[in-house]
Formats: structure tokens, sequence, C-alpha cells
């Protein structure tokens, strides 16, 4: 690994790798479409290609001192569960997290790649970007996936992070161009994704404690599972749970497992009293 | 065509290392130091912007005395190969001996190919966790390494310190009197008091989790110090 390579100015890891290891690159090529047109896939042609594994409910609810961020653990290939403890939220820095849908593999490379990024640029400018800078950037590298999305490679995030100039937690979605977009109060993504805003919708408020927007996140991702085939709800047999992150001013927090199991046990609870 | 006048390749080099030793002398200097809990680095720097001492990687730093630019220069590629490498392998792959001799390398194939040399002496320090030894090297404008071991003093009077240190220096002091010793050294070389907003003092915390590199701030010093 040579140490100089070339006159190179920029901060960003993502355009270094582009420029000078496009192999590294999600896709492998720099945003480079395999196939010359870069057509979508027939029918035909995609029964030949193996199932790729995909990750799929994830969303992100404000509360009063910043956000709470969770996601499902259950990855499919086409009718089969893949894995049943995939993780979808991850943590970027110290003041963000991002959740993931998609095609599983470039989605966790993605996450990967996008710590990297922020990190590499802290360290070559000496402070952090801004909560905003942060999007953007993250914008651009969905952006950059587009060519990947017409082989069938979706990756959607959703961006967390706590903004320490105005004080107060952000949530960001995107679209498979790159585009950005604030959510003001919650947002869902995946194929459970319009189960859980449902939910989300008929019982947020404004300035949540942190627990209640928690149950509240907990909660939509049960009714997603509960819909959708694709999201995997809690599993008391095995022990799984979906995870969530807090993210506020002191910083980013998982929430601990066994608050999560509570959350649900009382859910549970509560619906076979109902009967 | 006038031929060009002929210079033996030791004189060439001579005059390379004369330039380059003047240059780094010029500065003013930095110790790096092992202390109970990771390594202790404090730099004369009146600035509070253009930092000496940087962050590379979870357990790796990296200081340097002499040209600026050029010290930048060598500090982004050093984070450049260091994110790299632990982007395409995994975090603890980093290290500090490959950072070291990917700089020696660089340093050496300037020094003996470019008219100019580089004028920097820079030292890359790796904290040891889980019971490995903390790792300071020494890398000179002409890209020779040196493995040191509980101090190493670069820039300005550089021998003067080290000797200084020589007599006093213990085997791991705690954090405060590491940081004393470093202090007195630094003044007892440019003989005159030196205010702690003059000076850029950073850890790698051997007790921290994940990156280990924090800054420490004047007012911090002075409650440490007290």
């Amino acid at each position: 690994m040579p140490l100089f390579s070339g006159d190179y100015y920029s901060s960003s890891f993502f355009d270094y790798l582009v420029q000078h290891r496009p192999d590294l690159t999600p896709g492998g090529r720099g945003g480079v479409p395999s196939t010359p047109s870069g057509q979508v896939p027939d029918e035909h042609r995609s029964a030949a290609v193996p199932p790729i594994t995909r990750a799929t409910t994830v969303l992100a609810i404000k509360y009063r001192g910043g956000v709470v961020i969770a996601g499902d653990r259950r990855a499919t290939e086409g009718f089969q569960i893949a894995d049943r403890r995939i993780e979808k939220v991850f943590k970027i820095d110290e003041h963000s997290a991002m959740a993931i849908a998609g095609a599983a593999g470039p989605c966790i490379e993605m996450a990967r790649l996008f710590q990297t990024e922020l990190e590499h640029y802290e360290k070559l400018e000496g402070m952090p970007l801004s909560c905003e800078g942060k999007a953007n950037k993250l914008g651009q590298m969905v952006k950059a996936n587009l060519p990947m999305v017409f082989q069938g490679l979706v990756v959607l995030p959703i961006y967390v992070g706590y903004d320490r100039k105005r004080d107060e937690g952000r949530i960001f979605k995107y679209d498979i161009t790159g585009g950005r977009y604030e959510e003001s109060d919650y947002y869902a993504i995946g194929s459970g994704g319009k189960d859980a805003r449902n939910l989300i919708r008929e019982h947020f408020r404004k300035d949540l404690s942190e627990p209640d927007a928690l149950s509240v996140a907990l909660r939509a991702l049960y009714a997603a599972a509960d819909e959708d085939v694709g999201t995997g709800g809690p599993d008391f047999v095995r022990g799984i749970y979906p995870t969530a992150k807090v993210v506020s001013a002191a910083g980013i927090v998982d929430v601990e497992e066994s608050r999560v199991r509570s959350v649900y046990a009382a859910l549970l609870d509560g619906k076979k009293r109902e009967g | 065509m006038p031929l060009p006048y002929y210079v033996s390749p030791e004189q060439m080099m001579q005059d390379k290392a004369e330039y380059a030793k003047k240059g780094i002398a010029k500065g003013r200097s930095l110790i790096v130091m092992e202390y109970e809990d990771g390594v202790l680095m404090v730099a004369d720097n009146p600035s509070a912007s253009l930092y000496k001492i940087s962050e590379v990687y979870d357990t790796i730093a990296l200081s340097g005395a002499g040209k600026y630019s050029e010290f930048e220069n060598l500090r982004k590629a050093g984070i450049r190969h260091a994110d790299l490498k632990g982007f395409m392998y995994s975090r603890e792959d980093v290290t500090g001996r490959s950072l070291a001799n990917a700089y020696s390398q660089t340093l050496g194939t300037v020094f003996s190919q470019e008219l100019k040399p580089m004028e920097v002496e820079i030292l890359v320090v790796q904290v040891g966790d889980n019971g490995r030894p903390n790792e300071l090297y020494r890398i000179s404008f002409d890209g020779s390494i040196f493995d040191e071991r509980g101090y190493a003093v670069i820039g300005g009077k550089s021998e003067a310190g080290q000797i200084f240190l020589k007599e006093r220096y213990k085997n791991a002091p705690p954090l405060k009197e590491a940081l004393a010793l470093c202090i007195s050294a630094l003044e007892n070389v440019t003989n005159q008091k030196l205010p702690l907003e003059g000076l850029e003092i950073a850890v790698l915390a051997r007790d921290r989790v994940g990156r280990k590199f924090r800054r420490v701030p004047a007012a911090e010093a002075r409650r440490l110090l007290a």
C-alpha cells in the first residue's frame, strides 16, 4: 500500500476509494454498472440468480431529548428465513446512528463505509462533520449505489443524529436516488414500514418521554411483524428481540435487551388479558 | 551543452542531511513519554489550531517536528493508510509498526531521490492494550527508524531534552508526574517558563474504550498539576 497516491486533498474516505480503490466501493466498480446498459433484470433472469438476503423493518421516533432508532432481526431470502439475529441498527459515531432496509450485504457494507467516512473526516479535519453534513454525505453514498439498484440491490437507510448546534435529535430518510428528506416526528422503512408507521401515527405525540418512545417503537415493530412476513417479531423461545439505540445529547446508548424483553412481556400480557 | 559539475554521492547525502537537520532544529521540541496508563504527548506549540500531534487510529497517534506543510501531508497520508487498512481488513489489524514502516519507506525514498529532503522528524506511537507493551517509533528525515523506550524527544534542541530526561525519567510514572517532567524538560531546553496555553497536550489512554486518543485542554492540565 503506497503512502502517497497522487495529489489528493479531499477529506472524504469515500471519494478516496472511488478514485484510488474502486474495487473496494459498494458494488466494486465505483458506481459503474456491471451490465453495459444497467438494465433491470427480467423475471427469467432473476429466477436463475440466487436469492438476495434482505433486511426489513426499521424505524426512528423522536422524543423529548433525542431519537429512538430500532429494527427487527429477521433477514429473508425469498420465502426462506436467512438469518434470525441480523443487526440492522448501527452506531455510526458518538452522536449518530443509521438503520438499513434492503439487500443485507450492500447495506452492512454501506454502514461500515459510512462509519469509516465520518471518522476519517474527523481525524483529517480535526473536528467532526455537522449533523447536516453527515446526512448529506450519506445521501451521496446512496446515490452512488443507484446502478446497483437496477440489479436488484436496493440499499435504503434512515439516519438519525443529535444536532448539537440546534440541540435536538433529527431524522433523515432517503430515496434510491440519494434524495434526502428530513422527518419532523418519526419514520419507518422496509417491507413492514407502512404497518409500523400506521401504529406510530396512532400513538405518537410531541415530547414523548424516552420510555414511551421506546415502547411505541417496539410496538410498531410488533405490529409490522404481525402483518409482514419479512419482519421478525420478538422470539421468546429463542430469546431474540428487536434491537434499539437511543441518540441524545449525552451520546448514543444501546437499549439493553432486558428492557426490550420486559416491554414485550408487558405487551403480550395485555393482549392475553384482552383475550 | 555544459557538463554538470560532478558531486560525489557521499557529499550529496551529507549536504542533504545537513539541510534537513538544520530545518528540524529550527522548530520547537516535542516529547512523547510512557506513563502508567498510556502514552503522553507534549509539544511546545503556541498555535491552538495548527496541531503537531494527531490521532491516527484507535490506539495510534502521530506527532512531528519540522516543516508544518510536510508534516501535514505525512499525517493525512498516514490516516488514509490506517483507515484503508482498517476498512479492508479489521480494526485490530491496523498496527503502529506497519504505519512506521510505511513512513520510513516514504521518507527514505524522498531523501534519496528528490532534490530536497523532507525537513521532518516524526514519532509513531501505539498504546499497548491487553497486556501488550507500548510502541514508540522515531522516524528520521532520511527514513531511518528507531524503536524508543520510555520517552522520545524530537525537534529543536532534542539532544538537550534527551539528556535532561535520561537523568530523571523513571519507569512509567503516573500521569501527573509525567506531565510535570515533560514540561520541565521543555522549559529546560528553551530556557524559559512555558504557559500551559502554549503547550499542546494529548494522551493515548489505555483505559478508554475504542478510540484511545484524547486532547488535554490547558484548563484540565492545570487541574491535573495542582
